[in-house]
């Protein structure tokens, strides 16, 4: 194992992040924030509990899975497609690293900086919504969980993406769809029968409800369920990789 | 002694169905300068980029100090340092942390003193806190060095390193390479400038068309396929070339005041006695006379357009 070479890269992308720490923290910190100030207490103190939670606590999981989902995505991709558009890539194929290893730095690097942000957006939300945390560890395994499976779903779109175009479209066009119609801001239970059926498909459902749930012990779906349906998705994101290296795809011609 | 980097039957065909290589053999011996010589498009930074992991072969087999890159690509890898033909640099980052972050990436504890010799002798210990994006192009191209040679490899692979370097730098580099390979290590350039490879290379490669050519003593190619030249000024006009010598190579300058005789340098010289013994008996009165071998620049010209 390499481990000098995976902390190489790993700091190489935390370095990263210190330089753009506007774009990468203080930006999502800010918007998640008028969230709260707009949906949480604006309108949520005239809108009624879900569930029996007030609205400005109902909706802190899936924004801060929504901040999670984006900047993991966003982050992850970033880190691989810049030494390709650069070039720099050809030292990491050049390098004694395994593809495990430099998934390990770069994702690990990117899934890093979504639970610091995540852990950041929590302690802000506190200023605006009062909220409580009912099973932390599970709340801390989502946010592990999420941080890393969409650090590998941007990982593999940074190789997908030939341009910076493809970059954005993924979280823009499909991802930001998916959080905000995956109960965000309502319960699945308030859909007609045949909008919660469709809502079913949704694989963000699995991941608000499960991360509510370790808020405060209320979800759309079984628990087990959710951690399930995230494994795979864990699970899926591994095997493109996989096939990625195994077929040099947009990497090693 | 076993070869420092040792290529057999090697052969790449791109997705597009573009042949780059075919059937390439090559052995570079340790601590040898090895130059690559060939014409753009004819296949020199693919062989490179196969042997340093960045594309992959199609068929054939490569070790570097004795490890198969595939298999082996770990050891066989740590042995090598690569300085690309573009500059491709992470603008944003300092000199300093470029240069650890490459020995880090090849997995080598940190060690501050090898950095700090290898920027004093690239002459870029001044820069170490700049931002890259700071930089100069001839530095850029000093600090792809610095990180190729960062783990400290057997093995170094340049190409074209002097592209776009001014003459100073030029000379820089030739004076670093040979300090390189006085403490033994093995270096691989492919280059344009002909006069590099003449000035530095132990051996010369000639490939064309994805094919390699020929393999040779820079010294003995030299000899073997070089030309010899003998200029001869005369003190009188001449209006027509003499029937006596048009047996001889030999050709009238356009002014009439210069016969031009070449020959192979390998041939017994005879020809030069006999051609200036047929100029006394004709009364014709030379001022001066030169000799000169023709360059490897003229000889790759040669082999090229055969």
């Amino acid at each position: 194992m390499n481990l000098y070479g995976i902390r190489a890269i790993y700091n190489f992308e935390m370095a990263r992040m210190k330089r753009t720490v506007m774009q990468s923290v203080l930006s999502p910190v800010i918007s998640t924030c008028l969230y709260f100030v707009v949906f949480g207490s604006a309108i949520g103190s005239r809108m009624g509990d879900i569930d029996n939670i007030a609205y400005g606590a109902y909706i802190i999981p899936g924004l801060v899975m929504l901040s999670l989902l984006m900047q993991s995505i966003s982050n992850a991709s970033f880190g691989i497609y810049m030494p390709k558009f650069s070039g720099t890539i050809y030292e990491v194929l050049s390098a004694p690293v395994s593809y495990v290893e430099v998934v390990l730095g770069y994702v690990g690097a990117a899934a890093t900086k979504s639970i610091i942000l995540g852990l950041i957006i929590l302690a802000t939300a506190k200023f605006f919504v009062d909220y409580d945390v009912l099973h932390p560890f599970w709340m801390l395994s989502f946010l592990v969980l999420t941080s890393i499976t969409f650090s590998l779903f941007g990982f593999i779109i940074g190789i997908w993406a030939d341009g910076f175009e493809k970059l954005q479209i993924v979280p823009m066009m499909i991802v930001t769809p998916l959080v905000f119609l995956g109960g965000t801001f309502y319960s699945i239970d308030m859909l007609p029968e045949i909008w919660q059926t469709v809502s079913l498909f949704n694989p963000v459902v699995y991941l608000i409800s499960g991360f509510r749930w370790a808020f405060y012990g209320v979800s759309d779906v079984h628990i087990a369920i959710s951690v399930g349906m995230t494994l795979v998705f864990l699970t899926a994101c591994m095997v493109g990789i996989w096939w990625i290296f195994k077929t040099g795809y947009r990497l090693r011609s | 002694m076993q070869p420092d980097i040792s290529v057999k039957h090697l052969s790449k065909v791109y997705g597009d169905g573009f042949q780059a290589l075919k059937d390439i053999n090559l052995e570079i011996r340790r601590g040898e300068i090895f130059a690559l010589l060939g014409p753009n498009g004819a296949g020199k930074t693919t062989l490179i980029s196969i042997i340093c992991g960045i594309v992959n072969a199609s068929a054939g087999e490569v070790t570097a100090a004795g490890y198969d890159i595939v298999k082996d690509y770990r050891k066989a890898r740590e042995t090598i340092g690569l300085v690309p033909q573009e500059l491709n640099t992470d603008s944003f980052e300092t000199v300093w942390n470029a240069v650890s972050f490459s020995r880090g990436l090849f997995g080598k504890p940190p060690k501050p003193a090898h950095i700090e010799k290898v920027l004093k002798d690239l002459s870029l210990w001044d820069k170490r806190n700049n931002r890259i994006m700071s930089l100069s192009g001839g530095m850029k191209r000093r600090l792809m060095i610095a990180k190729a040679l960062s783990h400290e490899p057997q093995i170094l692979f340049l190409d074209e390193p002097t592209a776009g370097v001014d003459v100073e730098l030029r000379r820089d580099m030739w004076e670093m390479v040979r300090k390189l390979r006085e403490h033994g290590v093995t270096i691989i350039l492919t280059t344009h400038y002909i006069e590099e490879a003449e000035e530095m290379a132990d051996r010369i490669g000639v490939i064309r068309d994805g094919e390699i050519i020929l393999v040779e003593d820079k010294a003995q190619l030299m000899t073997k396929l070089g030309k010899k030249e003998l200029r001869l000024q005369l003190q009188q006009k001449l209006d027509k070339m003499p029937g006596e010598l048009t047996l001889e190579p030999v050709e009238l300058s356009e002014d009439g005041y210069e016969l031009i005789y070449t020959f192979d340098s390998q041939q017994e010289q005879a020809g030069v006695a006999r051609l200036l013994r047929t100029l006394g008996d004709l009364g014709i009165e030379y001022r001066d006379l030169q000799t000169r071998e023709s360059s490897l620049e003229e000889i790759f010209v040669g082999l090229v357009h055969e």
